[in-house]
């Protein structure tokens, strides 16, 4: 295997790594802050890859698909915020699951009805189809740098957004003591509507931006959900520092493991043989190392409230 | 005392059943209450570690689909006669449930031990995701163990069997499994009021407490974890039996997701809460798939609905509006 | 002109039966309509239901009632279907299972159970082979046919390197084995992927690592539109050519792999431009009543109908006599929309299988016949059924 083959194993490990961070973001600013576990997110997933590839299917423009897409799933997602869920914050987390489970199967088939059983088209910008020499004879999808840069992006303006803005000083409040900022004569239930907002936004851009990649289908958002999760509880619930890192190293793990293993096995094991143990074994990857992580560190990396 | 009327009205019922369903021509009624029982005891599984402890675990599937594969591997072994593992001790396939049914229990156990001493270490909501993790784990490699038919399946070539019972009589298949549930559910009724039941429920209200009390939160807390997940291996060897096929899909976290449907439907820490969970789930799926394809539509906000307005689920609303408590 | 047929099928019963008066012939079918994959199973019910529909609600001039259920794609769910329709509805015929699972799960049952039961698409090599039954017929292939084809073409054409791919579960291990039965070359990778996998980065990168001449991959459903958008991404598509299954090159999925799609030379049982006066039929009435262009499977649910409609017609749809029943279904004479149909010994297709190439018309992506990478050809488990 040759040098430049694992340093595009790796990058392949980071891109993957940017898209879970971008999903997890989200997920872990609802969770972190108001305390609510969304199986829903997975929904507005979906809802913001069916909704940019309908939009760029009939105007023929992905970046107006997008621009469509991410406030109408954020619309989505404060209105099912002010209908249902902030019922659910000061319910334990098994209700929550309970009441998004519901949610997903709600979801999945109302896009099913709206736009079929079937997958949709989604293809990302033309300026974005070629490859970028990204070292001397290894060149790299442009479209997958892109996912890079916009999940670094999403990473500096989050920071930003929390530790320096009047919001972000409201969301870290919020977090810490409700009665206080609500003594402060903030108006917490719309703040929260306005996270929600925000988390819905997100999962929505990793929607649209997983469609030129991923098959745009009903249920595209439940296994990534899952993983999302498992990002989240490495990373620390509610830190979106620990989404990036937890994202990055998942996406790492899932890639390495999936690449290397294996050439590893094929060593000491005939081939046949080899493939079957190492393709189950890529599979279990990231819950072995989720379950390594937890059984050192109990809260995750970097727990938000540690 | 109303409780106990509806209890015995249910007896009846549940009995009276399979002759009913014969009499009428209608014996499929008697495969559906089966099934409905089997749920059940998953449910009550389920319903001892979330509703009696505390511990929502999200990857319960996990447990009854192993009880189900171990049904479904012996009896492929006792098949064909080759020895599951010749080393370090030669142990033999098997069609007998004396043998298989206790061997899913114990295997499951021994799971639960594993995952439970792991998953336990957390709380919260990395509880509830790390058991997830554990069954996608198991999902995973049942999905790619080509030797028990992988993501196919595998089927079984009869039910077990079970000495002067004959198990692919679909009455005598029922009773058996009602008596399981019966059994399940007394024993129950007495651990929740022993010693153990009462730390655990106090674990449930306040850990630190019992902690500072100077319990072992964590073996005590592991036992019933323990217990759940060989109560949910018996489940998993009657749905094999059941079914006379399993397959990963046993294992899919939806089913995770729909025992704990059943746990919170029927009323989170009552004992007979799961059994109505069970049988108002089912039923529910059964007529809403009958009346449109999209029955999804409606089953979701229906769940929706249950958490908003009805916190005390089936059983617990019912059973308080009798005014008795169980 | 349907309508003059109908009427003629009509008379010729009233002539031929006294059987008419009686009770519909009740035909049961399970099928996944919800949830992932109901895209398949609407395609099977919808070809089946036109057939009926062209004949005014008969198959075969007899009054018909088809029961449909949704599944959900679960095997214990299939399962219950499966006897409340032996047992309560009483049905004569089954079909309708996609997936090979809930095939394993129900068919060995309801065979024995004395129901016919028509296979419209699953046909894992259990059912074939040790675990073949007389009342079960498949009317579409069994599960490594089009693999070998594809095995086969490859082989012709004079490929000599190949990196093949399957998810890591039975079918994807039985789809590398179909292909490598036929195809005698190198091969340059073996790679198991997860199922249900959307990334493919990784696989694709040593994929070109490793040079091959060509890819061959089974990918079904969303993974097969995931890999070719991202092999195309890669800037690999037109440089190492890229063959595969029906499956991943159908018309319910073509749209949403887009022109990644373009050229890629696939294998499969029917194509809508096979020339004949049945699939005309089938694929003009298909657009007509539903607005799109039929599938794979459409066809499938379509010849099922069909092939039920023969056995029915040849026996005047009297099913209590079992055998003759099941030698009017083993006859299988009916226009098949492939063109030459028959069954082998264990009741599995013995047909051409096709070479096609995705291409466009207007706007819309299909497919054109190249040629038959097979003439009647059979499956490889046939020796080990014994009825």
């Amino acid at each position: 295997m040759s040098p430049l083959l694992i340093i595009e194993q790796l990058l392949n490990g980071l891109q993957l790594g940017f898209m879970l961070f971008v999903m997890a973001a989200g997920l872990t600013l609802v969770l972190g802050i108001m305390n609510l576990v969304n199986l829903a997110h997975g929904s507005l997933y979906m809802i913001g890859a069916f909704v940019a590839a309908s939009v760029a299917g009939a105007s023929g423009s992905f970046v107006l698909g997008l621009l469509v897409a991410l406030p109408v799933t954020a619309l989505v997602g404060m209105a099912l915020e002010m209908t249902v869920l902030r019922r659910l914050y000061e319910r334990d987390h098994l209700d929550q699951v309970l009441a998004t489970f519901g949610m997903i199967l709600f979801f999945n088939e109302l896009t099913k009805i709206i736009w079929g059983p079937r997958a949709l088209f989604l293809d990302g910008p033309r300026w974005l189809a070629h490859s970028i020499e990204v070292l001397p004879d290894l060149s790299y999808p442009a479209y997958r740098l892109a996912i890079i840069v916009i999940g670094l992006v999403i990473a500096a303006g989050l920071y930003v957004l929390i530790s320096k803005t009047r919001l972000g000083m409201l969301i870290r409040a919020g977090a810490s003591d409700r009665e206080m900022v609500a003594a402060l004569g903030v108006n917490i239930k719309s703040l929260y509507t306005w996270i929600f907002g925000i988390g819905a936004l997100l999962a929505a851009l990793a929607g649209v931006l997983a469609g030129p990649i991923y098959a745009v289908e009903v249920g595209m958002g439940e296994d990534i959900l899952i993983i999302t999760f498992v990002v989240v509880i490495v990373g620390g619930i509610g830190s979106v520092r620990g989404a990036l890192i937890g994202g990055l190293l998942i996406g790492l793990v899932d890639t390495t493991c999936r690449a290397f293993l294996p050439f590893i096995f094929r060593t000491f094991l005939p081939p046949s043989s080899a493939d079957g143990i190492s393709a189950s074994l890529a599979s279990m990857s990231i819950y072995i190392f989720m379950a390594i992580i937890l059984t050192w560190r109990p809260k995750g990396l970097f727990p938000a409230h540690a | 005392m109303p409780s106990r009327i509806a209890l015995a009205f249910v007896s009846i019922i549940a009995i009276g059943l399979p002759f009913a369903a014969a009499a009428g021509g209608e014996d499929y009624l008697i495969g559906i209450a089966t099934r409905l029982m089997i749920f059940a005891l998953a449910g009550i599984s389920l319903n001892l570690i979330v509703g009696y402890g505390g511990m929502v675990s999200f990857g319960h599937a996990a447990f009854f689909g192993i009880g189900a594969y171990v049904v479904a591997i012996m009896s492929q072994h006792a098949l064909y006669g080759d020895p599951l593992l010749l080393w370090p001790v030669e142990i033999s396939g098997s069609e007998s449930a004396l043998v298989v049914w206790p061997l899913a229990m114990a295997v499951a156990a021994l799971f639960a031990l594993v995952i439970g001493a792991i998953c336990l270490r957390t709380g919260g909501l990395s509880f509830i995701m790390i058991t997830l993790a554990f069954a996608q784990m198991i999902y995973f490699f049942f999905t790619s163990l080509s030797e028990y038919g992988g993501e196919d399946g595998l089927s079984l070539f009869q039910r077990s069997s079970a000495g002067p019972l004959d198990l692919a009589d679909d009455t005598q298949f029922y009773f058996l499994t009602l008596a399981l549930v019966i059994l399940v559910l007394f024993l129950q009724s007495r651990l929740v009021v022993s010693r153990f039941g009462r730390v655990l429920q106090g674990i449930r209200d306040n850990e630190s407490r019992m902690q500072a009390l100077g319990y072992p939160t964590y073996r005590y807390k592991l036992t019933a974890f323990v217990i759940s997940g060989s109560l949910a291996g018996l489940a998993g060897a009657l749905i094999a039996n059941q079914t006379e096929f399993v397959s990963p899909s046993f294992l899919d976290w939806h089913r995770s997701g729909e025992f704990l449907v059943i746990v919170i439907l029927g009323g989170l820490g009552t004992l007979f809460g799961p059994v109505v969970g069970a049988g108002a789930y089912l039923l529910l799926e059964e007529f809403l798939s009958q009346v449109t394809e999209h029955w999804m539509l409606i089953l979701g906000p229906i769940l929706v609905l249950i958490v908003l307005f009805a916190k005390q689920g089936l059983w617990g609303s019912l059973s308080r509006r009798m005014g008795s408590h169980d | 002109m349907r309508k003059n047929l109908l009427g003629l099928s009509a008379a010729a019963c009233l002539l031929c039966s006294p059987l008419l008066a009686a009770d519909p012939v009740k035909i049961g079918m399970i099928t996944t309509l919800s949830g992932g994959g109901s895209g398949l199973g609407i395609d099977i019910r919808d070809g089946f239901e036109l057939a009926m529909k062209q004949s005014g609600g008969t198959l075969g001039g007899q009054e018909v009632e088809l029961l449909v259920e949704d599944d959900a794609r679960k095997p214990d769910k299939a399962k219950e279907i499966a006897d409340r329709m032996v047992e309560r509805d009483e049905v004569d015929i089954m079909t309708g299972i996609v997936w090979s699972n809930l095939a394993i799960a129900v068919v060995p049952k309801v065979a024995k159970d004395g129901v016919f039961y028509i296979s419209p698409n699953a046909g894992p090599s259990l059912l074939a082979g040790k675990g073949c039954h007389e009342n079960y017929f498949n009317v579409a292939w069994q599960n490594d046919n089009l693999h070998e084809a594809m095995g086969q073409h490859v082989q012709s054409e004079g490929y000599k390197k190949l990196y093949i791919m399957a998810p890591n579960y039975p079918a994807g291990k039985d789809a590398l084995n179909g292909f490598k039965r036929f195809y005698q070359g190198e091969v340059a990778g073996e790679v198991f992927t997860k199922l249900g996998q959307k990334d493919y980065a990784a696989e694709i990168a040593a994929l070109r690592d490793a040079d091959p001449d060509a890819v061959f991959f089974f990918l079904p459903g969303g993974m097969g539109i995931s890999f070719l958008k991202q092999y195309a991404q890669a800037g690999l598509t037109g440089e190492i050519p890229v063959f595969g299954p029906a499956f991943s090159f159908d018309q319910g999925i073509l749209q949403a792999v887009g022109d990644a799609s373009l050229g890629v030379v696939n294998s499969s049982q029917w194509n809508k431009d096979i020339d004949n006066p049945a699939n005309q039929a089938f694929v003009a009435d298909f657009q007509a009543e539903y607005g799109r262009l039929p599938s794979l499977y459409a066809s499938q649910g379509y010849d099922a109908a069909r092939l039920i409609g023969s056995a029915l017609e040849a026996t005047g749809g009297d099913l209590s006599d079992k055998s003759a029943f099941r030698s009017a279904l083993k006859a299988a004479d009916f226009q098949s929309v492939r063109g030459d149909f028959k069954f082998g010994p264990n009741h599995h297709p013995i047909q051409d299988i096709y070479v096609r190439e995705v291409v466009k018309e207007g706007d819309i992506l299909t497919n054109k016949t190249l040629g038959k990478a097979f003439t009647e050809h059979g499956d490889a488990y046939a020796a080990d059924c014994q009825m």
